[in-house]
């Protein structure tokens, strides 16, 4: 047996969906959201999944957690059948959905923590020993007095992420976690997945549209378009493959007056009248294109400018779909 | 899993405390709740009182008899009503897919929506259903026999399983169909207002769909037959006022793979 967490051989989903296509008539259309996915995860592993609205990371997550029933295909998680066994997974996977609000409404959120003690049959003292750690990093104490309803989004966001984990899961599967944050609560619940992560017992999979949260967090990165898995790997291979490069960029005191040419490092563009020049670093290093530069005199400041996730993917997301690409991507869901 | 079956018990009772609490929290409009709550059910009672100010008989049964019928359905509808009445909120737990939070908890689906819902103020309807029956039955003059005695307590408890079930399957439908309620309604209310009268009442398809195609006849009428000691006029042997217990299992084992299918079904929702 490997130490794999996470198994999913053909994934696939499908829906009916009745369309209207006349006065009276409706016409059954199959939409594939889910074609084929096959994924391994290891146990640690920080998983970022992404993909335009619609690619399917939400299906996918769903037939994860038990949720939906997978149309065809395998998968196992932490060895079991997720639909099949959907009450013993539960207890071994902690779920976020950005926008399902897994506490009661109407009560506090200490009285939430308190139920979900019972709900997964936690003993008294790991589920205390939990929640004060939660309550430590995600400062929690201002507002666990307070009825869920009353939270501002950030706060119950924080609850949610404490909710999850208070039966420590196996693997935390978090749908947007960060959607419709604020920067502090953004960058509260990114630290606390940071910390999470590099415990290095619990596998973290999420989905986001903030590539901020996998730059921060995930050293693998598996991207999504039309239901397919188009890249899987780590982001220093992504842009290796989507040929995305970093720059160096040179201020000069006067233009040249022949734009250089240096081996493994073509000119990008030019700005200011010749006074800049930006280089794509592809075989070059910084200290050769440096170098080269001061040869031919006049060099004033140099920058190096790292490459862009959100420009890769967006990218990604172009070559990889011409059809209806647009309505996929805007915001919402 | 060896701490299992009384783990999960306790994670019931502990969703049950919580939903006591919420709906406890203000005392004074719980009990103004709870009162108010009977209304309608008292109405469907008055309603056949009424109906005997201007006759003897009704459908061949007298108002005593009559009131045994009543008092069966209003008592079976009532627990279960109380007790599953609140699947019906499934479409909109559907349609907000709001029931992926229930599903990703280690515990059926079913018995959470219920205990997370359940509308403690309509205790006022089942106490109420179960006193009408008492007097209806006290006033009826049973000649009672130990098989009659039975009959009594387990009649209402199949009528509360058999309510629950057509509760059940019916918002099942909307696994499929998120706009079900209205054909939801039209089979349990009807229903329940099918068991209020003695199906002598009523006739042709409409009677047979309701009475034997969905079963509505064994909730009241065939258990209050049997309690009363008479021929059933539409001519069933008497020995079908005992088979209500059978019908109300074969309703609940139904509407539990119809649950089950739907789960399975379930499409959640965009995100």
């Amino acid at each position: 047996m490997s130490d794999d967490v996470i198994v999913a051989d053909g994934l696939r989903k499908e829906f009916t969906v009745r369309v209207r296509t006349g006065r009276l008539r409706r016409e059954k259309r199959r939409v594939t959201a889910v074609d084929g996915v096959d994924l391994r995860v290891a146990r640690g592993e920080m998983l970022g999944y992404i993909g335009p609205n619609g690619a399917g990371k939400s299906t996918t997550l769903k037939m994860f957690t038990g949720v939906l029933t997978p149309s065809a295909g395998e998968v196992r998680v932490c060895g079991l059948r997720p639909v099949a066994q959907r009450t013993r997974l539960a207890l071994r996977v902690g779920v976020v959905f950005g926008q399902r609000s897994q506490l009661w409404w109407d009560l506090p959120l200490g009285d939430s923590f308190a139920l979900l003690r019972h709900v997964y049959r936690v003993p008294a003292a790991a589920h205390a020993a939990r929640l004060r750690r939660c309550r430590g990093l995600l400062d929690l104490d201002a507002f666990l007095g307070t009825p869920v309803r009353q939270l501002s989004l950030g706060q119950r966001m924080r609850g949610e992420l404490t909710a999850a984990l208070l039966h420590g899961p196996e693997v935390l599967f978090l749908d947007e976690p960060t959607i419709g944050l604020d920067v502090v609560s953004k960058q509260a619940v990114r630290g606390f997945l940071g910390e999470l992560g590099r415990a290095g017992d619990t596998t973290l999979v999420l989905t986001t549209h903030d590539l901020a949260d996998i730059e921060r967090l995930c050293g693998r990165l598996v991207v999504v378009d039309h239901g397919r898995v188009v890249h899987d790997g780590s982001i220093a291979a992504l842009h290796e493959r989507y040929g995305s490069r970093r720059l160096l960029v040179a201020d000069l005191d006067a233009p040249l007056p022949e734009p250089p040419v240096l081996p493994g490092a073509p000119l990008h563009r030019q700005e200011a009248d010749g006074h800049r020049l930006v280089f794509a670093l592809e075989s070059a290093g910084v200290a050769e294109v440096v170098a080269a530069l001061a040869g031919l005199g006049a060099l004033r400041d140099v920058s190096i400018v790292e490459p862009d996730v959100e420009d890769v993917v967006a990218r990604l997301y172009r070559s990889g779909s011409g059809r209806d690409g647009d309505s996929r991507r805007d915001h919402g869901d | 899993m060896a701490d299992a079956s009384g783990g999960v018990l306790a994670a019931y009772r502990a969703l049950l405390g919580a939903q006591a609490r919420a709906q406890t929290a203000y005392r004074t409009s719980f009990v103004i709740d709870v009162l108010g709550n009977v209304g309608s059910t008292v109405f469907d009672v008055l309603t056949v009182l009424v109906i005997f100010g201007v006759t003897r008989e009704l459908g061949g049964f007298t108002l005593r008899e009559t009131m045994v019928v009543v008092g069966l359905s209003t008592c079976a509808f009532a627990v279960a009503d109380l007790l599953v009445g609140n699947i019906e909120r499934l479409p909109r737990y559907v349609r907000t897919g709001l029931f992926d939070a229930v599903l990703v908890r280690p515990l059926g689906a079913l018995p959470q929506l219920l205990l997370m819902d359940l509308p403690l103020r309509k205790v006022s309807r089942a106490v109420f259903g179960l006193a009408v029956l008492v007097v209806a039955v006290g006033a009826a003059g049973v000649e009672w026999t130990p098989a009659r005695a039975v009959l009594v307590v387990l009649a209402p408890l199949a009528g509360v399983v058999f309510f629950g079930s057509v509760f059940v399957a019916t918002a099942t439908v909307s696994f499929w169909w998120v706009d079900s309620g209205e054909l939801a309604n039209s089979v349990t209310y009807g229903g329940r207002d099918f068991t209020s009268y003695p199906i002598t009442v009523f006739e042709g398809w409409f009677r047979a769909v309701f009475a034997y195609g969905l079963g509505f006849a064994f909730v009241s009428y065939h258990p209050a037959l049997a309690l009363l000691g008479r021929a059933d006029p539409l001519g069933l042997p008497a020995w079908v006022g005992w088979t209500a217990p059978g019908v109300a299992l074969v309703a609940a084992v139904g509407a539990a793979a119809a649950w089950r299918t739907g789960v399975r079904h379930y499409r959640s929702t965009g995100s």
